[in-house]
């Protein structure tokens, strides 16, 4: 509910506009080539909804720069997680979907945000029920700190730094029905 | 995302929105996919209690709750009647008291009496899911059926469904007329007047006593079973009346459309509702019914346990 709210009742500073976001994306998509040799052997597995989209894109950018078709993939982490009851509403599930067997594959997991890192570890259990991956490595658009495990991204758009308080606000065309763009929303009135 | 599911019970599919059904089948469909990983197990219900309290007999339902709280990686204990204090003159509400005294967050009630388990979940703050009360419903049975059609045939509005046999005495048929009729079949019963009675007809179904007139015109035959525990002799004369005019026979079958779906709640009575042939042929989804009723208990109790707990 927090995400949907529109961000005229709380002053939010813009981050990231498209055009800011295209290129993060497509230094990403560059670090993903420079960092891994076989490109047949990676899959893009976004964390649903936005981290699908973002997979998406990223993969497209890959295509783009090397000419090579890069499998991607979705982790649905709502069963995997820790804090279902701590959240509220329930999150949607949505089902899984990996090119198997994993074994000689490197999983890049996808997402918007990084911020405790509990969503990354449940994609992690998610991934493991499916087999065992040869790497796992971590891509995320924002990176906004209050790390509550021992988890580091790889792959980083912009290193945000927030307050707990404050919130984080993606928005992409084909998710949300906005453009695209990045805003940090301040101090919440709900909250 | 979110959702806006908040029901801690499944009591029937009476009380439910299409929306609410709908919600329930697509969420069923990403448990379905955890049946296909190599760790055919999540977390989504570690330190959960579940308990199966079934005062009637039951193999298949109490199996498949069995294994889909498993899945989700509940703690389980199954009661049956003979094991239970009722029979030592418990009532069921202390039974549940003390249930709920041993930390029991969801209980799965199977009962004789229609109402049992909504009577239940006023008494205790766990979750109750009905896994059949009397002739009254059997939600999570409706849930599959509807499930596996949509599944085979990729919608539920502007299907039309028979559902054949002992309507009187069934609970399935009721909670899939209801949840049928939500999502815009048509729905036509089949069976003898003395076990479909036109009173049925209020509930915005056909009722006919024809069953080789309807088996050209429909999707779906949904082949109830003859309940000997629920029957009284005066019912209908004997078995062999019985398929005669009701049984799906080979021959009857070829009556249908190549692409109807022949579906049952089981246990069958093979060479009485159905030619044993039949019950393992092309057309038959039995067994996807099975398959898909793990996927569907997992997700209502999914969402039934997440929604007691926020």
């Amino acid at each position: 509910m927090n995400q949907a709210s529109q961000p005229n009742d709380s002053p939010a500073i813009r981050i990231f506009d498209a055009e800011n976001m295209r290129r993060a994306l497509r230094r990403i998509a560059h670090e993903i080539i420079e960092r891994n040799r076989d490109l047949g052997a990676l899959v893009l597995a976004g964390i649903p909804a936005r981290g699908v989209e973002l997979a998406r894109r990223l993969a497209a950018d890959i295509e783009t720069i090397e000419k090579v078709n890069v499998a991607t993939g979705v982790v649905d982490v709502s069963m995997h997680r820790d804090d279902v009851r701590r959240r509220g509403a329930l999150p949607v599930v949505r089902a899984s979907e990996l090119p198997l067997p994993l074994d000689t594959r490197t999983v890049v997991i996808v997402d918007d945000v990084l911020f405790t890192g509990r969503t990354c570890r449940a994609a992690l259990d998610a991934i493991g029920s499916f087999g065992r991956p040869a790497s796992i490595q971590l891509a995320v658009l924002i990176d906004r700190g209050h790390r509550e495990l021992p988890i580091r991204p790889d792959y980083v758009g912009k290193n945000l730094p927030t307050a707990r308080s404050e919130r984080v606000r993606v928005r992409l065309e084909e998710t949300d029905h906005e453009p695209d763009g990045v805003w940090l929303v301040k101090s919440p009135n709900e909250k | 995302m979110n959702t806006d599911w908040s029901r801690k019970d499944l009591l029937g599919l009476r009380e439910l929105s299409a929306e609410e059904i709908n919600f329930v089948l697509e969420t069923a469909d990403a448990f379905k996919q955890v049946g296909t990983r190599e760790v055919k197990k999540v977390p989504a219900l570690q330190g959960k209690t579940l308990i199966n309290l079934f005062i009637e007999p039951s193999t298949r339902t109490r199996t498949s709750f069995e294994l889909a709280a498993k899945r989700l990686s509940a703690d389980i204990v199954n009661i049956t009647a003979s094991a239970s204090s009722l029979t030592k003159g418990e009532t069921l509400k202390d039974t549940a008291k003390v249930l709920e005294a041993n930390h029991a967050d969801i209980i799965v009630l199977r009962h004789g009496s229609a109402g049992a388990p909504q009577f239940l979940s006023t008494h205790v703050r766990a979750s109750v899911i009905n896994a059949g009360d009397g002739a009254h419903e059997h939600p999570t049975q409706g849930l599959l059926d509807l499930y596996t059609i949509r599944e085979k045939k990729s919608r539920i509005a502007g299907l039309h469904v028979a559902i054949v046999g002992d309507i009187l005495f069934s609970r399935v048929a009721r909670s899939n007329i209801f949840a049928l009729l939500k999502l815009g079949a048509r729905v036509t019963l089949v069976g003898p007047s003395t076990l479909v009675p036109r009173a049925f007809e209020q509930l915005g179904v056909a009722v006919t006593h024809d069953l080789e007139k309807v088996l050209p015109e429909v999707d779906v035959v949904n082949l109830l079973r003859i309940q000997h525990e629920r029957q009284r002799k005066e019912y209908f004369p004997g078995l062999g009346e019985y398929i005669r005019l009701f049984g799906l026979t080979k021959e009857r079958a070829r009556l249908l459309k190549p692409d109807c779906l022949i579906m049952h709640p089981g246990p069958i009575n093979r060479g009485v509702e159905i030619d044993s042939e039949l019950a393992d042929g092309a057309q038959s989804v039995i067994l996807d019914q099975v398959t898909n009723g793990l996927a569907v208990r997992m997700a209502v109790l999914y969402l039934c346990s997440g929604a007691n707990g926020s």
